[in-house]
């Protein structure tokens, strides 16, 4: 069946520089220096893509993320934590909006 | 992903995965850019050893564990031992060599009877001895309890697998029960003072991935099963040693059966790095097989792949006779080359 997502369109990201060279060679090199180990380790640095890529909800980041994730030495228990901070803060920032319709709400009510 | 029985070895299952050749034919016929034309490419074919430091003996299959990514296909069912005549050639080999290492390995090479008889007639030699424990031997039977002591009286290093530092990933990949046995072992090797900081005791830990996936930074995972260990168990090791997964027996089996095999193996070409070919276990290591034919390591051992050397066996066994002789490859060689490379000693980069 086809569809819009196929997994072996990951491999091809690299290709994205085809259509403009320079923007995409500049892309990816911010993009590796991002991931070195810096103030954080690598596999802090993997746990919050995988987290993210959650909450984008980008098959292909969780596809990446999660192999990521496990070659920086990450169980499985350690990685559902991380997707569960990226539904708390998804979810808490849908219900924290509630304090807006409260408000409204009670500007409107007798 | 097809059923892989895990309680039994390939061998006994009759299972093709078992054949050498098999396994070769699947390696060689992947499409993938050959080990030889790497090699070729960072100047390093044809492979060439180059001195020998370390002896490896494989004392046998037979093991009290069956390790889903086993490469020997060990198991309690395997009765391929090292007899003790074949011991005394290798002690007279090790004699012989200016080797300053003896790697011992097998299976559980604790299993084999002339085990600590051969271990006590080694220590005379002078040189350093590695014992490759898998910990859980040590439980397993009253009759391996007082191992700890024995491996202390020797001077004994020890390099044990623990694949990481809960009970999930370990068990899924080691067996059932198996990190706390694991656990209770180390607490016993602790006590005598493996681990312990001035006790001059070593124990060495080996980490490899539960699953088709690369091994991490060897040091940061190092960090972690430090304080993981400590702070849950107040269990203490020396060294991590992160170590690939090299696609030979059940790993290859597992591979294919979970339709990771394509993927892995690309990877492992993807990361081809010369500096790890170039230091590569091979070029430094000699491997005993059970029966005492050598090979240029464990996993050559394991896919049959005999010495390319007109000295085969450690009885004819002569140093400078070997030493001009071509490494025997294979693209399950890209293991030892992916990244910061691999080796019985961890990275090699
Ligand atoms: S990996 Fe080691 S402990 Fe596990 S079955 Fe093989 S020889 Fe035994
Ligand atoms: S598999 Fe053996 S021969 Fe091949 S590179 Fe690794 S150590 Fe050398």
């Amino acid at each position: 069946m086809e569809t819009y997502y196929d997994p072996k369109d990951l491999k091809k990201f690299g290709k994205i520089t085809e259509f403009q060279k320079e923007l995409g060679e500049k892309y990816f090199e911010y993009y590796g220096a991002v991931f070195e180990e810096g103030a954080l380790t690598k596999r802090e640095k993997a746990l919050i893509a995988l987290a993210v890529a959650h909450t984008v909800q980008c098959p292909y980041c969780i596809d990446a993320y999660t192999q990521d994730s496990m070659e920086q030495g990450c169980d499985e228990e350690q990685m559902m934590e991380a997707v569960h901070v990226a539904a708390a803060i998804r979810g808490g920032a849908s219900l924290v909006h509630g304090v807006q319709m409260m408000n409204k709400y009670k500007d409107l009510s007798m | 992903m097809s059923e892989i029985k895990t309680h039994i070895s390939l061998k006994s299952q009759g299972n093709d995965f078992s054949e050498p050749t098999y396994q070769l034919q699947l390696l060689q016929s992947a499409g993938l850019t050959t080990f030889q034309d790497s090699l070729d490419r960072s100047g390093l074919f044809p492979f060439k050893p180059t001195k020998l430091e370390i002896l490896q003996i494989n004392l046998g299959k037979m093991c009290n564990q069956v390790c889903k990514h086993c490469h020997v296909d060990a198991g309690p069912d395997r009765k391929e031992i090292m007899t003790r005549e074949t011991m005394l050639e290798c002690l007279e080999a090790a004699k012989n060599s200016d080797c300053h290492t003896i790697d011992l390995t097998g299976g559980a090479p604790e299993m084999n009877p002339d085990f600590r008889w051969f271990v006590e007639e080694l220590s005379s030699l002078g040189k350093k001895i590695i014992v490759r424990c898998n910990l859980t031997i040590i439980v397993a039977n009253q009759k391996y309890h007082d191992l700890p002591e024995f491996y202390k009286k020797h001077n004994i290093e020890l390099v044990s697998s623990l694949p990481y530092y809960s009970a999930g990933k370990t068990d899924a990949q080691r067996g059932e029960g198996v990190f706390a046995k694991s656990i209770e072992a180390m607490k016993m090797l602790n006590a005598v003072g493996y681990g312990v900081e001035g006790s001059g005791l070593i124990i060495n830990l080996v980490y490899n991935p539960s699953g088709a996936f690369l091994p991490p930074d060897q040091t940061a995972l190092e960090r972690d099963f430090k304080s993981r260990l400590s702070r849950q168990y107040g269990l203490l090791f020396n060294n991590l040693f992160a170590i690939t997964n090299l696609p030979v027996s059940r790993f290859l089996n597992y591979l294919v059966a979970s339709d990771n095999y394509h993927d892995y193996m690309e990877k492992l070409v993807n990361a081809y790095n010369p500096v790890a070919a170039a230091n590569a276990m091979c070029r430094n290591t000699l491997s005993v097989g059970w029966d005492g034919f050598l090979y240029d390591c464990d996993f050559n051992q394991m896919l049959e792949l005999k010495l390319a050397s007109d000295r085969q066996h450690i009885r004819n066994f002569n140093e400078e006779a070997i030493s001009n002789r071509n490494i025997v490859i294979s693209q399950h060689c890209y293991g030892c080359t992916a990244g910061s490379g691999s080796s019985c000693g961890g990275t090699t980069v």
